[in-house]
């Protein structure tokens, strides 16, 4: 069972980790805005999560953990 | 349990980087390899001129800020001043390494220093605000060639690895990409193999990296990814350019 952490406020919204999600579970949450101004990302469906950390792999700015 | 998380070796605070900027990525590989080294005690960082000045901030090792292209020049004087017990490196982009540093990189790789050289090549002066890079590619437009470059009035792009492996003296010099998650390995295998040799005292080591710049190049950070696929790599082509042990080891 894999986890992902996400570091919100230092996420700057740039969706690389979003195109990288072989599972398509990650999306920029458009409704939120975090402490620097950007939309940030957020998981629709911890449940489908591999643990690939293919998104940890992209993100620039590490605000990624993940767990499995 | 596998966990992926921010390495040791990079300080827990926010990159000053654009959205979607790809030195962010570099600097998690050079993290992770110097953690897997084991080396953070030891190494001794030379940040440029750019956008990637501040690197200090963001490396858990010691760092030193070198005047505008001359950190080849400023690691060769750390690592001589103590080989035995200092891992020392450059993290360098285009505008540093390419243009006013071309004559110390040139030559730290002549005499084919013992450092570790970390090149982020995105075609642009980022940090100035998008200016015509000895990078830059033919026809591409930037804020000083806004028809396109012009081969007639400003040449052609410099090749860096292909013009290193020219010299005799380079250990190592490899071009890599980090536009997707394949690339990123490659790219860390790279690093790794860059920072390895100089532990086994083999010499100067180079990794370009061709990078993005989505601010400056007008593009979303994914429309900047597949430019890359699509436009730069054509013209520098990725693979490892020059192996001395290897082809010695050939030889035999």
């Amino acid at each position: 069972m894999a986890k992902l952490t996400f570091k919100t406020d230092n996420c700057k919204g740039c969706a690389l980790c979003v195109d990288a999600c072989p599972k398509g579970i990650l999306r920029i949450a458009t409704d939120k805005i975090n402490k620097k101004g950007h939309h940030p990302v957020e998981c629709t469906d911890m449940d489908q999560c591999i643990g690939c950390a293919s998104c940890y792999m992209m993100c620039p700015d590490c605000i990624i953990k993940v767990e499995r | 349990m596998a966990v992926y998380e921010k390495p040791h070796a990079l300080i827990d605070v926010p990159l000053h980087y654009c959205p979607g900027c790809t030195h962010g990525i570099v600097h998690r590989l050079v993290a992770e390899v110097i953690d897997e080294l084991g080396i953070e005690g030891k190494t001794i960082g030379i940040a440029p001129v750019g956008c990637s000045v501040m690197a200090y901030n963001y490396f858990n090792c010691d760092m030193i800020e070198a005047a505008h292209g001359r950190a080849p020049a400023v690691a060769t004087g750390v690592k001589r001043a103590d080989p035995e017990n200092h891992i020392v490196f450059t993290y360098q982009g285009d505008g540093d390494l390419a243009s006013i540093g071309m004559a110390e990189t040139v030559h730290a790789a002549a005499r084919n220093e013992n450092i570790t050289v970390i090149f982020i090549n995105n075609a642009i002066y980022g940090m100035t605000g998008g200016q015509m890079a000895p990078t830059s590619l033919v026809g591409q437009v930037t804020q000083t060639s806004p028809y396109g470059r012009d081969p007639k009035a400003c040449g052609y792009p410099i090749k860096v690895c292909e013009m290193l492996s020219e010299l005799v003296g380079p250990e190592y010099l490899e071009r890599v990409t980090v536009n997707n998650v394949k690339n990123i390995r490659n790219a860390k295998k790279a690093i790794k193999k860059a920072f390895q040799n100089q532990i086994d005292g083999k010499g100067f080591s180079l990794v370009e990296v061709v990078s993005s710049c989505p601010t400056n190049w007008g593009m979303t950070p994914k429309q900047a990814l597949d430019w890359i696929e699509s436009d730069m790599l054509p013209y520098y082509p990725l693979g490892v350019y020059k192996d001395r042990s290897a082809e010695e080891k050939e030889a035999e």
